[in-house]
């Protein structure tokens, strides 16, 4: 606007003026009590890194682990009785696979990991599913399923190792009891995440509840459960351990509950090198899964 | 060709206080078989609630919705309803989401592809059939949406703000292509937006609805000719129109309505 800036009567006027001595005054105080800027170099483009120095200086940083673990077991720093150290714990390994079950007891550990992750994963997405249904039922059921989340379910080994036996069966159950309560309520939280306005125009195109399930609250579901299988994966694993520690004839948990009570160290050792390793491949087969899921839904996050 | 009417629409929430809250008061809109009626209005004034109610999602406290006189209050899928989000499913193609009236009804893949590449191919959408929403621009997308509607084969189509989140660009583009498509089909169509320039321009009728309780406050026929181009709205009979509408719109009470 080109207009002259209104002149109103006297008070208007003299209140601006009052103002802007406020706003001259604030400024000088802010000139007064702002540093003046110091001049600093921009920083330099990055350098590319050599292609090789970060795995170099992972092999390293294991070299110097590896290697000081075996210098203080022999040097009496640490006591290798309780300790070992990894030239020991490398010769057992070696025979435990050459003349021992290793080889045996992991494909044990690894089935009853994979079945209860699987037996664990199906019942958890159908009960997290199935809260969409009716909002009362969920209600209902919420402050149960977040019980048995909250309780410790390892504590519960004992009595499922009593009941089911010393077999498989009590290995699968303890990783499926592992699995079932977190995937539900990640499965639950999917479904929570389903957009009602997408329902909403789903069912002014006529979409029957059935058809709304179908095509917008399972696709919209699956990537939390797809994530959730990295978590449950690791909880699978573990639960078997753990009713294997309780009782078993065979499996990693057990090697390494034999172990212990005949003091042989270096072979818990070579136990938790199996199961480490064990994760890993899981961690990495569930994740290379998740990658090419979410990328074949062409949601951009 | 089908009729649009809404009688006496009232729609009251009692809220978990205990409180009552009218969010539709007496609403009367009448919408001829194959015009291009728009209600304008600030926020609140009961414009989502009368779409909810027409498009079966929600139930009137009293009133009735007609369809060429038969009353079909309360019942959903009668008429094609479009929201300003698009709603595009990111998990499918732009042609798998055209078509998803038509699968839901149980029409067979191949007759629904058919029917949607033709209409994607003369609306400007014909390159865009085999990529996914999260690849297109907004107007795309709201285009994508628009068919989708058109898909599901309903006479009488609600837009709720369909162009609200757009550049004003683009907007002036989609109001040009929804004026060919609705010229091409015949729909009857209602229309909602916060832009008074808007409804003017693309309609035959304008309500105009205020807050608080939401009600109907006045009516204005435009009579410009039709077809019309982009430049009406610099002529004189617009700018009468627009002056009207914004004078229906102050004297309803306070709220925010973009000119």
């Amino acid at each position: 606007m080109s207009a002259p800036t209104q002149t109103r009567p006297g008070s208007t006027v003299e209140g601006r003026v009052a103002s802007s001595a406020e706003v001259r005054d604030a400024m000088q105080d802010l000139e007064r009590l702002t540093p003046p800027p110091r001049a600093r170099p921009a920083p330099a483009a990055p350098r590319p890194e050599p292609r090789l120095l970060v795995p170099a200086l992972r092999v390293l940083a294991l070299v110097v682990l590896v290697g000081g673990w075996e210098v203080a077991a022999r040097t009496g720093v640490v006591d290798p009785f309780f300790y070992s150290m990894p030239s020991q714990i490398w010769a057992t390994g070696v025979t435990a696979v050459t003349e021992g079950t290793v080889l045996l007891d992991t494909a044990y550990t690894f089935s009853a990991t994979l079945l209860g992750f699987a037996i664990g994963t199906v019942v958890g997405v159908a009960v997290g599913l199935s809260f969409w249904w009716s909002r009362r039922y969920a209600a209902v059921a919420e402050p149960f399923v977040v019980a048995f989340e909250a309780m410790p379910k390892l504590a519960l080994a004992p009595i499922v190792v009593l009941v089911l036996g010393i077999g498989i069966s009590s290995k699968v159950a303890m990783a499926t009891a592992l699995v079932v309560v977190v995937q539900a309520l990640n499965t639950y939280s999917g479904v929570k995440s389903v957009d009602p306005d997408l329902t909403r125009m789903l069912a002014s195109v006529g979409a029957s509840r059935r058809q709304v399930f179908a095509k917008v609250v399972v696709p919209t579901t699956l990537p939390w459960v797809v994530s959730g299988l990295r978590v449950t994966i690791g909880l699978a694993l573990s639960g078997a351990i753990v009713g294997e520690y309780i009782g078993a004839t065979q499996g990693i948990g057990r090697m390494i509950q034999y172990a212990g009570s005949t003091y042989e160290i270096s072979l818990i050792w070579v136990g938790i090198a199996v199961l480490a390793a064990l994760s890993m491949v899981l961690y990495a087969v569930v994740g290379a899964v998740e990658r090419r899921f979410l990328a074949s839904l062409h949601v951009s996050r | 060709m089908t009729g649009l009417a809404v009688e006496h629409l009232t729609r009251r929430f009692t809220t978990a206080e205990g409180g009552v809250v009218v969010a539709l008061e007496d609403a009367v809109v009448d919408v001829p078989s194959g015009s291009f009626t728009s209600i304008i209005g600030p926020s609140g004034c009961g414009k989502s609630t009368l779409f909810s109610i027409i498009a079966g999602l929600d139930r009137p406290t009293g009133g009735r919705v007609l369809l060429d006189e038969e009353d079909c209050t309360g019942q959903q899928g009668r008429v094609g309803y479009m929201l300003q989000k698009d709603l595009l499913l990111p998990w499918r193609t732009v042609l798998a989401n055209v078509v998803l009236g038509l699968e839901v009804a149980g029409v067979g893949r191949r007759e629904r592809e058919g029917i949607a590449r033709r209409l994607l191919q003369h609306y400007g959408l014909g390159d865009f059939a085999g990529r996914y929403p999260a690849e297109l621009s907004g107007g795309m997308r709201q285009r994508a949406a628009l068919l989708r509607t058109i898909l599901t084969n309903r006479q009488v189509l609600l837009l709720d703000e369909p162009f609200g989140a757009l550049d004003a660009f683009t907007r002036a583009q989609m109001q040009e292509w929804l004026l060919d498509l609705w010229d091409d089909l015949g729909k009857t169509v209602l229309f909602v937006t916060h832009d008074i320039e808007e409804a003017v321009y693309l309609s035959d009728v304008v309500y105009v609805m205020s807050p608080r309780p939401g009600r109907v406050v006045g009516r204005l026929e435009i009579d410009l000719d039709r077809p019309r181009k982009p430049s009406v709205v610099t002529s004189r009979r617009f700018v009468e129109l627009r002056a009207q509408a914004l004078d229906l719109l102050d004297h309803a009470p306070a709220g925010r309505v973009a000119a």
